[in-house]
């Protein structure tokens, strides 16, 4: 409780108390701050994951993918037993998990680098095998990790440092959605696509993880939920100007939604 | 039964867990005999068909770091493949088995055997300061015996072991005294042997268990190699095998394994016939390599041979060995191609009982 201070004074101790309290943390994110850009949508994309493995209560059953990418030290944060993979492998270290070890929760979670371009192979066939495993997928349009170079999933025109006259689909190739692809695979239950910009974004993407999870549960095969977020370092831009730049550039070529249920 | 059979079934017997490969000749059968087999009924050992080598030695990664008896099997250009896999593994400290049952390269090569993946097996193979307990088996009996022997001292190291076996000794058909039934272990058995360490699902008594070859900070690396570097010191220390025949009085060593070691045997017997006192020196453990037995030869033999299906690469470390003490020559053929025992003896006169003609080459 308060040290001595002049009576007027508020200090951060007569704030933070319990009956102040309008949120709480869950206990399956660790007390480690964060390394994430401030703005950054892996922040929330973590928080709404662990709050569903709380409030399912298997926090003891679930192990976790982290990926090589901007989210390498989730483990750091989620407070579940966590592997970390090679970049582009989570799908498969999972499979090796799961395979051993039916009964427990498993999921990844990766960027766009990880899982649609160098990991593009252990994607697919993870989603055909239909292994009942829960896939994460953050789509940022760009490799935050490695300093903003471009990725599979860079819109069209789109500047990037690898990219610096924007993307040029003739040169480079067209952006990815690769959501799409694996939806149209039969070892796939759940695809879809959301966001984590905005609370009422947040209340679904976080509905879809919780289906996610359900359906591995009832053994139904492999979920997928892509969460289109920013990168306002890799983008150049601030956190509110990335969100708007979001809306009217990436959602348009990757419309959210469920793919398929 | 074949070399490659034997693997599966001493798998299945050594109580392994899992089997994740992709099939390539010549060990295509090793997962053949698995699937025909069902382990999955038999012990409840998971076997499955992955969609390339990378995902394979991922997937061992995976089950490893649930402290589950994981392992895969490949050749030359796959075990390539698994490099940056299998340096994941040995930065994590997980346990596993890779058996290599090599072929001609570089390249695609060819499916002949070839003993030209020592570099690779023995001296890192993917990056980083790291080192594989390698196990070189020279018959099928010993294909079926080092499964178990493996997982034995990847558990007790938390390392990585590979099992370099060859093309031939992969399809030799031979009489193989199988081991008795080893019990997979229960999940209640590795969450008391291993859950300080293994990702199990964390129960709210400990910290959650983060499986991880990460440390950003310099000094955390360095500590976390120091500490690799000691466990490596000791598996040196305590692990080296090596077969001696007929060294004691020898003038001469060859020092060979895995198949060269069988043909170097019969090399052996046709020169003592001859009057030539030649031993027969065969690394079971390729590494640790048996530096210290090599080096105490030295003293008494007048002259050494590395025989390998290869341009010569274990003959540096013979080298190493011998430090300078005596000459130290490579026979061998390349490709696919094998030495015969005759060829071996007329090596050995050549280069040690004629030395005109060594000095005319013809040694490497
Ligand atoms: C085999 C390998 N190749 C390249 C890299 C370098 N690398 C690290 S992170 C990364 C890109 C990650 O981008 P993304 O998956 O989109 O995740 P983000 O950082 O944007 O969250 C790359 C190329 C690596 N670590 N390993
Ligand atoms: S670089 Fe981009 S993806 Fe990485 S933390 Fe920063 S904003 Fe997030």
């Amino acid at each position: 409780m308060s040290a001595s201070h002049d009576s007027d004074t508020l200090l951060l101790e007569d704030i933070i108390r319990p009956e102040n309290l309008v949120f709480e943390k869950t206990a399956c994110l660790t007390d480690n701050t964060l390394s994430y850009c401030p703005g950054c949508g892996h922040g929330t994309a973590h928080r709404i994951l662990m709050e569903v493995v709380e409030e399912m209560g298997i926090q003891g059953q679930t192990i976790g993918i982290a990926p090589v990418g901007c989210s390498v030290l989730a483990y750091d944060f989620m407070n579940v037993d966590m592997q970390q993979a090679a970049h582009g492998r989570a799908p498969a270290v999972a499979t090796g998990i799961k395979r051993v070890m039916p009964e427990k929760y498993v999921f990844t979670y990766q960027g766009d680098g990880d899982l649609a371009a160098i990991g593009t192979a252990e994607t697919i066939h993870a989603c055909n095998r239909g292994e009942n495993i829960t896939i994460i997928f953050i789509n940022n349009g760009i490799y935050g990790m490695t300093g903003g170079q471009m990725a599979p999933t860079t819109l069209a025109g789109m500047r990037t440092s690898t990219s610096p006259f924007g993307r040029d689909t003739e040169m480079m190739g067209h952006p990815l959605r690769i959501t799409e692809m694996v939806a149209t695979l039969p070892g796939v239950c759940f695809a879809t696509r959301q966001a984590v910009h905005t609370p009422a974004a947040v209340r679904k993407a976080k509905k879809a993880i919780q289906t996610a999870f359900e359906l591995q549960r009832q053994r139904k095969g492999l979920s997928l939920v892509e969460i289109v977020s920013n990168c306002n370092s890799g983008w150049k831009m601030m956190p509110r100007k990335a969100n708007d730049w979001m809306e009217e550039n990436m959602f348009p070529f990757y419309p959210l939604g469920d793919i398929k249920k | 039964m074949k070399g490659n059979e034997a693997i599966a079934e001493a798998a299945i017997r050594a109580g392994v867990d899992a089997y994740y490969g992709y099939p390539i000749t010549p060990q295509s059968e090793v997962m053949e005999y698995l699937m025909a087999e069902r382990p999955h009924l038999r012990t409840g050992m998971v076997v499955l068909q992955a969609e390339s080598e990378v995902a394979s030695i991922n997937m061992v990664y995976g089950a490893a770091g649930c402290a589950k008896k994981a392992m895969t099997s490949s050749s030359s250009p796959g075990v390539s493949l698994m490099q940056e896999g299998i340096s994941y593994i040995a930065g994590a400290e997980l346990p596993c088995l890779v058996v290599n049952v090599a072929r001609g390269g570089p390249g695609l090569g060819t499916i002949q055997p070839s003993q030209a993946d020592y570099f690779q097996a023995t001296k890192g193979g993917g990056h980083g300061d790291y080192r594989l307990i390698v196990l070189a088996p020279n018959s099928v009996q010993e294909q079926a015996d080092f499964v178990s022997l493996s997982f034995d001292l990847a558990f007790r190291y938390r390392t990585p072991v590979m099992i370099l076996s060859d093309g031939a000794l992969g399809q030799m058909m031979e009489k193989v005294e199988l081991p008795p039934q080893r019990e997979r272990m229960t999940a209640e058995e590795i969450e008391a042997q291993y859950g300080h360490w293994a990702t199990l699902g964390k129960p709210a008594s400990r910290e959650r268990n983060i499986i991880t070859s990460l440390k950003l900070k310099a000094e955390q690396m360095e500590a976390h190699n120091l500490h690799l570097q000691r466990k490596y010191a000791q598996i040196q220390e305590a692990e080296t095998r090596y077969q001696s025949l007929r060294c004691d009085d020898a003038d001469y060593v060859l020092v060979a394994y895995g198949l060269s070691s069988r043909i170097c045997q019969k090399a052996v017997d046709l020169a003592r016939a001859q009057g030539i006192k030649v031993g027969l020196l065969r690394p079971i453990t390729l590494w640790p390599f048996p530096t210290a037995p090599i080096a105490e030869l030295a003293r008494a033999a007048k002259g050494f041979i590395s025989v390998e299906m290869s341009a010569g690469q274990m003959v540096e470390d013979v080298r190493l060995a011998v430090n300078g003490l005596r000459p130290v020559h490579h026979f061998g053929r390349m490709g696919g191609m094998i030495t015969s025992p005759s060829q071996v003896l007329e090596q050995i006169k050549t280069l040690f009982l004629n030395p005109q003609a060594s000095l005319n080459g013809g040694a490497h």
